[in-house]
């Protein structure tokens, strides 16, 4: 019953319902935030990804690099970089990158080499160019295993933007570390849980796209399977 | 399709099910009052077998999450290993609503406070200035189970800062000092400074200043390139050193006490350790420990080294 | 940040004592969790897969432990396991570490192919004789890939325990940001880099003194 009362409490506060401390403006701030990220990231990831994937040169290297990103401790990184670069996105940013690149990179490379040594060999037979068979042929076939790295991605991302209030910058954080540092519970409960229901929410999501999203073709092999 | 939408469903119940029982377990277990409020519940929790003991048993010292309030917390800790008490230390764990709370369970035994916040804290319409008045006040707003010790002569709060050489040309030393150059010197602070302060240095020192900066953060920069000439500095900002300023006194209080106070919880403490932190309080004064957090911001040098030299120092380690 | 350098060497040379102070208090916050996720993710794993029925909600409910953010969740739990102490971080981490553990444990079960299985049977092993016989050491090499994502990421978490007064390395990370002091993060970040790495290695060893014919098979297939 308390947790309902907190929630209740956090849910009706005038200051979360409009203004800079509102919920819905806390909320855009956070999926901008983890939105940037993400994009950032795959700009990085995927395209290399797919390369390695498809030319199979460093997949060792790379596997062992995104293994060990993935040691990298994102509190560290934040406070390092705001004392390098200054209290900003960028500051944030930076960590949240090197968060998410790791998934999308092996999910990238893992999906292209995932695809049918045959498929391939019949589309360059059939006189397709090099670029051709990785962006029409092995992009598509390795959609699905794509879309589960942008889950795990999103989903770590999302959680740990809040990170990005210990360095006094907005986002769902804040009201888990002001909750913290004024001792209202309920703001820091009320943090948790959108974040949490971001998080599900975004699950949800890439589960729908996986389901509707992918060519016809990648969804029937999947079905099969 | 079938098995897509049944595990669809399955995830959807889970989350729903998590949700529930996460409310259903933390609310079982929790007291009506806010948990982190320092209540009941927490003094059951995990921490509460290793403090909170009577006298003879282990004094948990405590400090709030900024670099000062660590060296004082490890200042105190050592003057009290030095007299022989069990000492613990719990420091950079957060703000005062938090560590407050924790005093109140008897999870610590001593913080080090400011008496000005903490009663501002406690009793937000208390007008209280002096160090007599608020530490009266404060004995009458803690709880029966607490008290402050002796406050100490050392202060972090605002003031008005000179360069030391505007300070020597015009011989400055105390606010009402101004009063014949108000009117050519341009004062800094932080955005809020003006519209908070500009009325009362008027009613209470006659002071009307040629202008005001809102100078934030390179207040004491700007005291040090001359682009302003007072400016509002915290009297333990190791910039005072650094720059070499001057930090005018301040006799009409408009500025209200800030004596760093041992806070503690009466059932953890003997006489032994009470006598050691208030021969800390006894000889901290504002001058010195600018000195030392000069050291811990600036020079990087550990808090409790820092502490450690300075107790050995004055005579106390 | 005026003139501070990114590193002051000397600092590290004069305070190795103390990073080895709070590398070994976080290798125990970290990693006693998943030592403790692993003995619950195996008797879990292995009823998930006696009672398939029991995997799918399961598993969404980790999937939601897995989202919450592991400050969040320290804040709520200090009133229950107290302030800056090591329960608040660990019982978390635990949760995080059993949330990765339980799909690896249930997939290493699963792959024991139907035909081992059976011919276990026909051999005379008993339901229990089989379990520890044949199914546990065939999870063996999953468990172990399990093991390294969740030792890799608690080692990672733990640090962000400094935000409620214990996180062994990350404390470091709080002291250097509160002085504008890059030098003590930039230890922190490096000695956690180095014990995940460290950990890493001994576990892909582990596989190969545990289960060598993953790593022959491996071997022959690359």
């Amino acid at each position: 019953m308390n947790w309902l009362n907190w929630l209740s409490d956090f849910f009706s506060d005038p200051d979360h319902r409009s203004g800079p401390d509102s919920i819905l403006h806390r909320v855009s701030e956070h999926l901008t935030l983890s939105g940037e990220a993400l994009l950032y990231a795959a700009l990085l990831a995927v395209p290399l990804g797919l390369l390695i994937g498809y030319t199979g040169r460093g997949v060792n290297v790379v596997t062992a690099l995104a293994g060990a990103a993935r040691a990298l401790p994102t509190l560290g990184l934040v406070t390092l970089a705001v004392l390098l670069a200054g209290v900003g996105d960028t500051a944030v940013l930076f960590p949240l990158v090197a968060l998410a690149a790791p998934p999308l990179l092996v999910a990238a490379v893992e999906g292209v080499r995932g695809t049918d040594p045959d498929v391939r060999d019949a589309a360059r037979g059939i006189g397709l160019t090099h670029s051709q068979v990785l962006l029409q042929v092995c992009l598509p076939s390795a959609a699905p295993t794509l879309l589960a790295g942008f889950r795990t991605a999103t989903v770590q991302v999302i959680a740990t933007a809040t990170v990005a209030a210990y360095v006094g910058l907005g986002g769902l954080g804040r009201y888990v570390i002001d909750g913290l540092a004024t001792r209202q519970y309920a703001v820091t409960v009320g943090g948790a849980l959108l974040v949490v229901l971001l998080a599900v929410g975004a699950q949800l999501f890439f589960a729908l796209l996986a389901r509707f999203a992918l060519p016809p073709g990648v969804r029937a092999q999947r079905r099969a399977r | 399709m079938s098995t897509m939408n049944r595990s669809r469903r399955a995830v959807l119940l889970g989350t729903l099910a998590a949700l529930a029982l996460g409310a259903t377990a933390c609310g079982s277990s929790a007291s009506s009052s806010n948990p982190l409020g320092g209540g009941s519940s927490a003094a059951a929790s995990g921490a509460g077998s290793t403090a909170g003991g009577g006298s003879g048993g282990t004094v948990v010292v405590g400090s709030a999450n900024f670099p000062e309030n660590v060296l004082l917390g490890s200042i105190y800790s050592q003057a009290l290993k030095a007299k022989g008490v069990n000492v613990e230390e719990k420091f950079n764990i957060g703000s005062r609503e938090v560590i407050y709370g924790q005093l109140q369970s008897g999870n610590l035994t001593v913080l080090p406070e400011y008496n000005g916040s903490l009663l501002a804290y406690l009793d937000a319409k208390n007008t209280a200035v002096t160090t007599q008045d608020v530490n009266a006040a404060l004995a009458k707003a803690l709880p029966s189970s607490l008290a402050v010790l002796d406050s100490s002569p050392a202060e972090d709060k605002d003031s008005l800062s000179v360069a030391q050489e505007t300070a020597d040309k015009y011989n400055l030393k105390s606010i009402s000092d101004l009063a014949a150059k108000a009117g050519e010197f341009t004062i800094g602070g932080p955005p809020e400074f003006k519209s908070r302060r500009e009325q009362q240095f008027k009613d209470v020192y006659g002071l009307t200043f040629k202008e005001w900066k809102p100078t934030a953060d390179t207040t004491a920069n700007a005291l040090k390139d001359g682009s302003i000439q007072v400016g509002n500095v915290f009297t333990t900002d190791p910039k005072i050193v650094q720059y070499k300023l001057v930090a005018l006194s301040d006799p009409k209080n408009v500025f209200g006490a800030q004596n760093i106070t041992p806070l503690v919880n009466k059932a953890g403490l003997d006489a032994t350790a009470t006598a050691a932190l208030n021969a800390v309080s006894a000889k901290l004064d504002t001058a010195g420990l600018t000195g030392l957090m000069k050291r811990v911001s600036v020079d990087k040098e550990d808090p409790s080294t820092v502490a450690r030299d300075w107790l050995k120092a004055n005579g106390l380690a | 940040m005026d003139d501070e350098p990114i590193v002051r060497w000397y600092w590290i040379g004069d305070h190795l004592g103390y990073l080895g102070n709070l590398l070994a208090d976080h290798a125990v916050i970290a990693l006693v969790p998943v030592l403790i996720g692993l003995l619950l993710a195996v008797p879990l794993g292995l009823a998930c897969a006696r009672f398939p029925r029991l995997y799918q909600p399961l598993s969404a409910v980790f999937n939601i432990v897995y989202a919450l953010p592991s400050l969040a969740v320290f804040v709520v739990l200090i009133p229950y396991t107290g302030l800056a102490t090591q329960a608040t971080v660990m019982f978390p981490l635990t949760f995080y570490a059993l949330a990765v553990l339980l799909p690896t444990t249930v997939d290493g079960l699963r792959a024991v192919p139907d035909s081992v299985r059976q011919a276990a049977t026909a051999m005379g092993y008993g339901p229990w004789h089989r379990l520890t016989a044949v199914e546990l050491p065939a999870a063996v090499p999953y468990l172990i890939a399990g093991l390294r994502v969740a030792a890799v990421s608690s080692i990672s978490l733990a640090s962000v325990g400094a935000l409620v007064g214990r996180g062994g390395l990350g404390y470091l990370f709080v002291d250097g940001f509160q002085r504008t002091f890059p030098t003590p993060i930039v230890a922190g970040i490096t000695l956690i880099a180095v014990l995940a790495l460290a950990v890493d290695l001994l576990l892909v060893a582990a596989r190969r003194l545990l289960a060598p014919w993953a790593v022959r098979e491996q071997g022959a297939g690359s």
